[in-house]
């Protein structure tokens, strides 16, 4: 068999040492790469990475139309024509698009909200508050949202995203500027989306979806600040803080408009426009071809819902904490402090080999990181650069980041997570759900899921460690730590 | 009934990967449909038979076809909440490809009496196959969870 993935293996031979966390496969290593892959990370994390990482990156670099390099972050691990964790910028002009370099769940991603309160104040309501958030957002297989939208409301809030619910009266105006892209990815076009992609969709705003899905209450402990300056601005200003984060997606919407465009892909893609992949799952389409474009604006409809999702998932939240404290969200400080994506393409301005170009640039498990004064961020993260959200696992914590301005070599861009170690199917074998929570609540931890075998995949150990993939972010200049979060509570999907 | 799939851990480190065997190619699909329910329903002999679709899918390979049935029963999860189990299923050859015909049976996801494990995003391409062995018919396929 050849691309696998779950076990360790040697690294390329021909791979050469740049520094201590930069990593490069060149040209040579195999036919058909237009550039070299460059991988981050530290020589752990490299040792430990599965055997996908390094056939998939490698065949990313074969893309046409790519620029520069192919990245690969230090939380990379297999996925799906891309690995997770894969960077790969394209010329607009001659270069193609992939689904494979977004991913089946379209602007999966990361929302921080923060609240007033500490840890002293949240930990005796904390089984009440997760409890709530458990009946309030829908979570696991099949599940419906609380919001009711037809299906032409729905066809309006994929064009308009996270506009569209704060018009509705779920969140606030200043989330938008808090939101990457303003949580509206323009040119979405609703009629670039297939009826089933809607039918699967427009029941499913304000969900969470299951997998690594997830939301939690954690708190940020005055040790783990690592940038006091920057935790200020980004709103962490209190000792034992409590925030709330969570991560999901486009939902069923965004899985099929992935699907589609796969099919539409691999019939167009060697007919008609004679581009041979090393994986069908690369399957592609010059950008600026018919084909190309209908998916770009489907794609971000998907990117759209997505926002528009974590926006009802952050009012209900807040209505949650209401409820529970008897105040207003407002007295209670829950302000966003930013939403991330990390399943996306998008059209963006970067300095290449000295001149502004445009670029059209494919993030899978892969975070922005805009560094400080850079046009898109709101004038708060003016000066601090972009605050980026990196999800660790249930057990261990995750962290606040800022973009930086040495980003620059890697179209500003960092990690997304921890990144998988173990494949699901294994955790499941050696974990059992029931017993983790019992231990995870032994630990201080109170945990709720829709699946006791879902929560037995997410277990601590079936992810890297969090804090090695973080501290070679930092180190290869992509991302500089601000706080480490805390697990308190959790809600997993 | 013995199934006739087992889930990989070797591959698919984020997802679910299984393979699916049978005499024939109709049983080999029908173990594979069972599978994809079964990544998401603990017991899918807790799902009655109460509601039914018809399947009528075209592709030009065997592999892609066995990927626009698993996909149904996804998009069926989602747009009507509905856990389907296929059966009296019919492949053709035609003159481009093949044609599948199946009945998909089944009910709407009811919490209490179908104990959920995890959601199927979509039906991958990777590693997909459906080959002849010396015994029947065996196909490998990664779910993206």
């Amino acid at each position: 068999m050849d691309a696998g993935g779950g076990c360790a293996v040697p690294v390329p031979v021909d791979i050469v040492r740049l520094s201590d966390t930069v990593w490069e496969i060149p040209v040579s290593h195999k036919a058909g790469m237009l550039v070299p892959a460059r991988v981050f990370a530290t020589e752990k994390l490299l040792s430990e990475f599965d055997d996908g990482v390094f056939e998939q990156i490698t065949n990313v670099a074969t893309l046409p139309g790519i620029v520069g390099h192919a990245f690969c972050m230090p939380d990379g691990h297999w996925g799906y024509g891309f690995p997770i964790g894969g960077l790969a910028a394209m010329d607009p002009g001659h270069g193609v698009i992939s689904p494979g370099g977004i991913g089946f769940d379209i602007n999966c991603g990361m929302r921080l909200c923060l609240t007033n309160l500490t840890y002293g104040e949240v930990q005796p309501r904390l089984r009440t508050l997760v409890d709530r958030l458990a009946g309030r957002v829908p979570a696991g297989v099949g599940v419906e949202g609380t919001v009711r939208a037809s299906r032409d409301d729905f066809r309006e809030a994929v064009e308009q995203g996270a506009r569209w619910a704060v018009k509705r009266g779920y969140g606030w105006q200043e989330d938008l500027e808090r939101t990457e892209e303003g949580g509206c990815l323009a040119g979405a076009d609703a009629s670039r989306v297939s009826e089933k992609a809607i039918d699967r969709g427009y029941r499913q705003i304000g969900t969470l979806g299951s997998g690594n899905h997830y939301l939690e209450i954690q708190v940020a402990r005055a040790e783990n600040v690592f940038d006091p300056d920057t935790a200020r601005a980004f709103g962490i200003v209190l000792p034992d803080q409590v925030v709330v984060m969570f991560h999901c997606g486009s939902r069923g919407f965004g899985h099929q408009v992935a699907t589609d465009y796969l099919r539409v892909f691999l019939a167009a893609m060697r007919g008609k426009y004679g581009i041979h992949v090393p994986d069908r799952e690369l399957a592609c389409a010059p950008f600026l071809s018919p084909e190309g474009q209908d998916y770009f604006a489907a794609m971000k409809c998907a990117v759209n819902m997505s926002f528009a999702n974590r926006q009802v998932i952050l009012h209900r939240i807040r209505e949650v904490f209401s409820e529970v404290f008897g105040k207003d969200p407002t007295e209670l400080g829950m302000r966003q402090v930013y939403d991330v994506s990390h399943n996306t393409a998008k059209i963006e301005r970067h300095v290449f080999e000295g001149k502004p170009r445009e670029l059209l640039v494919h993030r899978k498990g892969a975070t922005r990181a805009f560094g400080p004064g850079m046009p898109g961020l709101p004038d708060v993260y003016r000066e601090t650069g972009q605050p980026v959200i990196l999800g660790g696992s249930m057990e261990t914590g995750s962290y606040l980041l800022a973009g930086v301005d040495t980003g620059a070599g890697a179209f500003f861009t960092t990690a997304h997570g921890s990144g998988r170690a173990m494949s699901r199917t294994a955790a499941r074998k050696r974990y059992r759900g029931r017993q983790l929570q019992e231990q995870m609540e032994e630990r201080g931890i109170y945990v709720r899921t829709a699946s006791w075998s879902g929560l037995a995949e997410e277990a601590g150990p079936a992810y890297k460690n969090v804090d090695d993939v973080v501290e070679a972010t930092e180190r290869a200049g992509l991302s500089r730590r601000v706080v480490r979060l805390l697990p308190m509570g959790n809600v997993k999907g | 009934m013995t199934p006739t799939y087992r889930y990989l851990e070797e591959i698919a480190t984020a997802d679910i990967a299984f393979e699916a065997w049978g005499a024939t190619r109709e049983e080999t699909f029908l173990a594979a449909a069972d599978a994809t329910l079964n990544t998401m329903v603990e017991d899918i002999g807790t799902i009655a038979p109460l509601e039914r679709r018809l399947f009528s899918l075209a592709a030009d390979s065997l592999e892609l076809l066995l990927f626009e049935l698993l996909q149904e029963l996804v998009y069926h999860k989602d747009a009507d909440r509905l856990l389907l189990r296929v059966r009296d299923l019919r492949i053709e050859e035609t003159g481009s490809g093949y044609r599948l015909h199946a009945d998909a049976i089944g009910e709407t996801i009811d919490r209490a009496r179908h104990p959920l494990l995890a959601d199927v995003k979509a039906v991958t391409l990777h590693r997909l196959s459906v080959e002849k062995t010396p015994s029947g018919w065996r196909a490998v396929v990664v779910l993206d969870v």
